[in-house]
């Protein structure tokens, strides 16, 4: 035993965690992390190879074998946002020689090609944001209400309700894609961001009640009530108390939906043809004059997948905590 | 002023009734105990008085104005659940503060702030006004929520069961503090509880109910004292009454396995009765009967004695360490004025 008088001028031992200290612990904690990054490092190779190939010229992206070294070019994305026409010959001397050209005009010179405009690619961006940014709004703020009245209330025939609700979802949505199409030809939605808005809505409604329901079942009734004696009426307590604590829950829903609405392919394929064409269905038919613009897709496939990436990343701390919740001790 | 009438109240949930023509009257200033076991409708009593649940049928008034059909906000009345109820993304002076922030109310912040000191200094949580309620312990997290209750002066308290989560000894001294708030504030409570000895000590007046029905309703001293039912007698005091079946044989009520034999007394005028004996009330030392000690079991302020004569097992309180023996003899009596009568349906002669 250390004597108490000379304690302080004795060597400290900061850690003294068993964990920290065995090595067999150390080597297991570290044998798991290496586990995990490598898991992580495979599962980003296809990100990366698409991010790599954004910035790869025609060449470099079908070159056999693939080239991991390369120098960075940004054809792929000049190819994806503009339309061009072919140069013949004739013209492409006379191009060269001036020296206006900007260096998006450069790089398609290149190929031998001029710019002549924009392309479609930027509008249909805006077009998935608008849908599905609007239609998850919606499938969520009704998710919650909805969820939070099956949750609370003595619904007649609640359980039926949940259960068609539920089974909204098992329908392939290809089953339905052709007597949609004729009905909202029919009524002037084909085409529309509204059409599209109100499907996906209909679509992630299903899912977003179900998942809100269970979180907001996990929250005590006392809170609202003890709200409500309090001097607030039910809305107000919904507002002031269950919202709060359903944070956790409606941001896993908003990730899900937005990330269904953003990917969705085959409905948009068949109801959109040109105003409200949105991404998905657009980025493949980013075909160049001959060939398959591989860098061009790719740099839409990049511009499509960062959006969802903000989203995730600005919601990361609720939806970490959505993954442990029930371990969260309650109030 | 404040004053709650409860008028014939039924409430069913599904096919289970869960209350049978409640009739309730609490007076201004009482601190009124519902006592009873877990289902009795206890808590549903406290929720229609709230409005947290609609009775199906009856009255309820506070201050002689009918709310049948006011919401919980308009009955101004406070309540103190048994668990779960602070707000949890709160500090504990937001969690105070927000029934004066109610917009029924929208008090100045620092009238707000004034009444909030006041009762956290009441209930001694001052250093706690700045912390998160996850990180409070069941004790401080209820002394909060009766804090909560006290900012703001309702008509009516209504508590449900609000010690029974905690810990013995915390429940103890709540206890105390809580009678002492009621004493001080003079304000109006309905306290439900299952604990007994909580009705005993805290109520002026006693509810005993059982399956959605009021089975007693009185002081403490006449619960204990001239129990209605022997559900009622043996629902309060510890350790639990003696009841020994007897028959009229003989001018007296005598039991059929033991040599007891107890007088008739006012009006019991039944052949076979239920007697209740508290354990207080046998009196080893003299008296007519002999037993067996069985088991002793000293508490220091008391012992608890289990005497078996016959078939029958009774239990006995003598105050202090009892010198009394495991297997001795002994002849003990009972104090005759203070035995209860009951017919076998269990109803009181």
């Amino acid at each position: 035993m250390a004597n108490v008088a000379n304690a302080p001028r004795q060597k400290v031992v900061i850690s003294t965690r068993v964990d920290k200290v065995s090595t067999g612990a150390r080597v297991t904690s570290s044998v798991r992390a290496a586990i995990a990054v490598i898991v992580a490092l495979i599962m980003l190779i296809p990100v990366a190879w698409m991010a790599m190939t954004a910035f790869k010229t025609r060449p470099d992206a079908v070159a056999v074998p693939p080239k991991v070294f390369f120098e960075p070019s940004f054809e792929g994305f000049v190819s994806l946002l503009t339309s061009r026409r072919q140069l013949t010959n004739d013209e492409i001397a006379v191009y060269q020689q001036r020296t206006d050209l900007g260096w998006a005009d450069q790089i398609a010179l290149i190929r031998g090609q001029a710019i002549t405009g924009p392309s479609a690619f930027p509008r249909q961006l805006l077009n998935s944001l608008i849908i599905s940014g609007v239609s998850t709004v919606f499938s969520v703020g009704f998710g919650v209400l909805s969820a939070y009245a099956f949750s609370r209330f003595p619904v007649p025939g609640k359980d039926d309700l949940l259960f068609f609700i539920l089974s909204q979802r098992m329908l392939p949505p290809v089953v339905v894609t052709i007597p949609i199409f004729l009905m909202y030809r029919q009524v002037g939605l084909h085409d529309t961001h509204i059409g599209m808005v109100l499907l996906y809505t209909a679509f992630n409604l299903s899912f977003s009640v179900w998942l809100l329901k269970g979180f907001i079942d996990e929250i005590p009734r006392e809170y609202e009530e003890a709200a409500m004696v309090d001097g607030y009426t039910r809305l107000q307590a919904f507002r002031r108390i269950v919202l709060p604590q359903a944070t956790t829950g409606i941001a896993a829903t908003t990730v899900f939906s937005l990330i269904f609405s953003w990917n969705e392919y085959a409905f948009a394929l068949m109801l959109t043809s040109d105003a409200a064409r949105t991404a998905p269905p657009s980025i493949p038919l980013v075909l160049g004059t001959g060939g398959i613009e591989w860098a061009a897709i790719a740099a839409g496939s990049l511009a499509f997948l960062i959006p969802v990436v903000i989203i995730t990343f600005l919601l990361r701390k609720h939806l970490l905590r959505g993954v442990t919740f029930g371990a969260i001790r309650k109030g | 002023m404040s004053d709650v009438r409860l008028e014939n109240i039924s409430k069913r949930f599904g096919d289970t009734l869960a209350l049978e023509g409640i009739s309730l009257h609490i007076h201004d200033d009482e601190f009124f105990v519902l006592l009873g076991p877990t289902g009795a409708g206890k808590t549903t009593t406290l929720r229609v008085i709230a409005g947290l649940e609609k009775q199906d049928d009856g009255h309820v008034y506070l201050d002689d104005r009918l709310m049948d059909g006011a919401q919980p906000a308009d009955r101004d009345v406070a309540f103190v659940f048994q668990q779960y109820s602070l707000y949890p993304n709160m500090s504990v002076y937001d969690n105070l503060a927000f029934p004066l922030r109610s917009p029924l109310r929208r008090l100045p912040e620092g009238e707000i702030r004034q009444r909030v000191t006041g009762a956290a200094e009441k209930l001694r949580i001052t250093h706690l006004l700045e912390r998160k309620t996850a990180r409070l312990s069941g004790g401080e997290m209820q002394r909060v929520s009766i804090g909560r209750a006290i900012v703001r002066q309702p008509r009516i308290f209504l508590m449900d069961e609000p010690l029974s989560n905690l810990d013995a000894k915390l429940r103890e001294s709540l206890r105390v503090e809580l009678k002492h708030l009621q004493k001080t504030q003079g304000s109006t409570t309905l306290f439900v509880t299952h604990d007994q000895i909580e009705a005993l000590t805290m109520a002026d007046r006693i509810a005993v109910l059982d399956q959605g029905k009021i089975i007693q309703n009185g002081t403490p001293f006449d619960i204990y004292d001239r129990p209605a039912t022997t559900f009622v007698a043996q629902m309060v005091g510890t350790p639990r009454i003696n009841l020994i079946a007897a028959e009229w044989q003989d001018g007296a009520y005598r039991t059929p396995g033991a040599a007891l034999s107890f007088a008739r007394q006012n009006g019991a005028a039944a052949e076979k009765v239920l007697v209740g004996v508290r354990p207080e009330d046998v009196r080893p030392g003299a008296g007519d009967f002999r037993g067996e000690v069985m088991l002793v079991e000293p508490l220091g302020v008391e012992t608890i004695l289990h005497i078996r004569t016959g078939e029958i097992t009774l239990l006995c309180v003598v105050s202090g360490l009892s010198s009394i023996q495991l297997g001795e003899v002994l002849s003990f009596g009972f104090a005759v004025e203070r035995l209860h009568f009951f017919d076998m349906n269990g109803r009181r002669l």
